[in-house]
């Protein structure tokens, strides 16, 4: 991908107020210092298995998940911290799942890459690249049948898009007429194949075509422009009740799991993507535009890092679940409340 | 009482299932307009419309995992799969997202959703129609397999099925549809989920399930000619299995065959004898005995495909086998 079609991306046309541009910068802070921190963690032994950073990909999670409305379903990939972040779970619940702890959101049974949420809507955390297509799918086509206003937003990776289950779902989307929001988040790799060694047609959003689905795409490093994108979008989608494929383009400024030795792209692209990065750039517009001095800036770092100190604090102090309660919630005894 | 085939049992069931909640929708390849590969939901789409009676496109992965996810946002999905060969296809979203969502989540989702597929050989279609891989899905954690072997349970396992708030993969035998039986109401306290006693006998167990019941029961009668008193158990449930049921019966008859139509390989075959191995060796006359299919896929051509079943001969022959001396002392006074 070249840094033209990147800068070909439309800005934001408006500006939302400025509380709201506070929010999301307060936001993106909070989904960045806690990866940073989780990767503190890591190094320390207290979290565990696969962690996936997104580091560099905070604008897009962020910014689309502003746009939905809080009865929206979410349905995310395994790099997902961002996404159960902005949707509200709170940072003590997601880190306490790190450390696989019982006060964690799954108590400890789902870890980094499986963060659920069901008051919030948020359906996983899901490690099957693709595999949360169709379930978007089915989220949605309950809303349809039952009548109800919800759009179900599925953030997926560019590796999804190789998979039978991205074309299979937005078939079915289009065909049966279901209110989904795809959002591919395009960093360039899957894993650690670039975009053009595993597509032969690179321009992810134009796949939309193929299944009569409206697309567009837009730079996953502003913010501001990922917000309005997603707005109308999911103005569209709640609308008419279609599907629409979004893609926003984006990168990861680390490396894909903590194993990785990053021997796949040049040290240079990824400097060359860091001048980009959403977090400053971000800042650097809410400065110039004058919504942000010095002190507002500071007093959100300081929030944001007491937020985290306090979750991992808590993640430490709390009880692990007891091993007597392994097979709990395997199957279900009796009948659970309904689901809506 | 009414007389009624395995196929009309399986289509009074959708129906019944479909009329009593809104929230209960048929999904699958061709059950709409085509009235279902096996027509088990002839008439349905006119009854109940193309809403909740919907035709797929052949895409089992996101078809499947539609159900999955529109079992979490509170309809009751029944999901048609033509064959169990087919849901290779949707083996990522069975195995890695229905069976684990509850788990996974600790406890705040749960997948209400019953997948019904046919399953089993015996109609020359060939290897990629008429495998039975039931056991693949008996083995995974946070799933429920069932499989209908009467035509009663054709009628009223669905139901239970839908009423349970874990994903049910419901196993349909191809070769049953066509079978006729009397079906009374639902019977008081039917209970899908326990093996069932289908013939009761003193001298050796038959454990069973599905497609080859028929054959373990005509097995029996053979069996019986010969002063052989064979007792033939229905597992029904393949997971959870009803252990306790067929533990009660060797413990019994002190002798076992284990008759499944799947390979023997790691098959439920396996499984029933490991466990009677474990919990009732000592009670045991003779090892126990299982009658598969052919380790090889299964052929084209009617002999060899008739070959490589289990059929009623080869399991009266093996429970001959663990019952010794009773075929010669046919004629003699019973021992016990």
């Amino acid at each position: 991908m070249s840094e033209a079609a990147i800068a070909s991306v439309p800005e934001a046309e408006a500006w939302p107020a400025r509380e709201r541009c506070l929010a999301l910068l307060r936001q993106m802070l909070l989904v960045r210092r806690f990866e940073e921190r989780a990767a503190e963690c890591y190094q320390q032994g207290l979290i565990r298995g696969f962690l996936h950073l997104g580091i560099g990909q905070e604008a897009v999670a962020v910014g689309a998940i502003a746009a939905l409305e809080p009865d929206d379903r979410i349905v995310a990939a395994y790099r997902e911290h961002g996404q159960a972040l902005a949707r509200g779970v709170p940072a003590a619940s997601v880190m306490a799942e790190m450390f696989g702890k019982a006060t964690g959101c799954c108590r400890g049974r789902g870890g980094s890459m499986h963060l659920f949420d069901a008051a919030r809507r948020l359906y996983g955390g899901n490690a099957i690249v693709a595999g949360g297509l169709p379930l978007a799918c089915g989220l949605a086509l309950a809303d349809r049948i039952l009548g109800r206003p919800h759009v179900t937003a599925c953030f997926f990776g560019d590796g999804a898009v190789a998979e039978g289950e991205f074309h299979e779902s937005l078939n079915l989307a289009a065909l049966w007429v279901l209110p989904v929001l795809f959002l591919c988040e395009n960093n360039l790799y899957a894993m650690g194949t670039r975009l053009d060694r595993h597509q032969a047609m690179a321009d992810i959003h134009r796949k939309g075509d193929a299944y009569a689905m409206p697309h567009a795409v837009v730079d996953g490093m502003d913010v501001l422009a990922v917000e309005a994108a997603v707005r109308r979008a999911v103005e569209q989608v709640r609308g008419t009740g279609r599907p629409f494929l979004l893609e926003a383009r984006t990168y990861r400024f680390r490396a894909h799991s903590m194993y990785d030795a990053e021997l796949y792209r040049p040290r240079e692209e990824v400097e060359r993507w860091k001048q980009r990065d959403p977090l400053p750039l971000f800042i650097a517009r809410l400065q110039d535009g004058g919504r942000l001095d010095d002190a507002a800036l500071a007093a959100v770092e300081a929030e944001v890092a007491a937020e985290i100190d306090a979750a991992v604090a808590a993640a430490q102090a709390a009880a692990v679940e007891p091993v007597a309660d392994l097979l709990r919630d395997v199957v279900a005894p009796s009948s659970p409340e309904p689901q809506t | 009482m009414t007389r009624i085939t395995y196929r009309e049992a399986v289509r009074q069931g959708l129906r019944e299932a479909l009329a009593a909640d809104d929230r209960v929708v048929l999904v699958g390849e061709d059950v709409g307009r085509y009235g279902g590969a096996y027509a088990c939901s002839k008439g349905l789409l006119d009854e109940f419309g193309a809403e909740r009676v919907r035709d797929a496109p052949l895409s089992e992965a996101a078809f499947v995992g539609a159900g999955i996810g529109a079992a979490l946002a509170g309809l009751l999905p029944i999901v048609e799969i033509m064959t169990v060969n087919f849901s290779l296809l949707a083996l990522d979203q069975i195995v890695n997202n229905a069976a684990t969502l509850r788990h996974m989540s600790g406890g705040q989702m749960s997948v209400p959703l019953v997948i019904r597929m046919a399953t089993g050989a015996g109609r020359q279609v060939a290897a990629q129609h008429s495998h039975s891989l039931e056991v693949w899905y008996a083995h995974v954690p946070g799933l429920k397999v069932l499989a209908a072997a009467t035509v009663a349970d054709a009628r009223w396992m669905l139901a239970a099925a839908l009423a349970d708030p874990n994903p049910v993969i419901l196993f349909e035998h191809a070769l049953l549809y066509p079978v006729e039986d009397d079906v009374d109401a639902r019977p008081a306290g039917f209970d899908p989920w326990h093996a069932a006693i289908r013939r009761p006998g003193r001298d050796a167990t038959i454990v069973t399930y599905g497609g080859s019941l028929p054959k373990c029961l005509a097995a029996a009668e053979t069996l019986a000619g010969e002063g052989i008193d064979a007792e033939v158990v229905d597992l029904r449930c393949l997971r959870p299995l009803d252990v306790g049921c067929v533990l009660e019966s060797v413990a019994r008859t002190h002798r076992a065959v284990v008759v499944d139509e799947g390979w023997k390989t790691c098959g439920l075959g396996a499984e029933i004898s490991a466990t009677i191995a474990e919990e009732r060796l000592y009670e045991l006359d003779a090892p126990v005995a299982r009658v598969c299919t052919a380790e090889a896929p299964i052929p084209y051509a009617q002999h060899l495909e008739t070959a490589a079943l289990p059929s009623a001969a080869r399991i009266a022959a093996a429970v001959r086998d663990v019952v010794p001396g009773k075929t010669a002392a046919a004629a003699a006074p019973r021992a016990e």
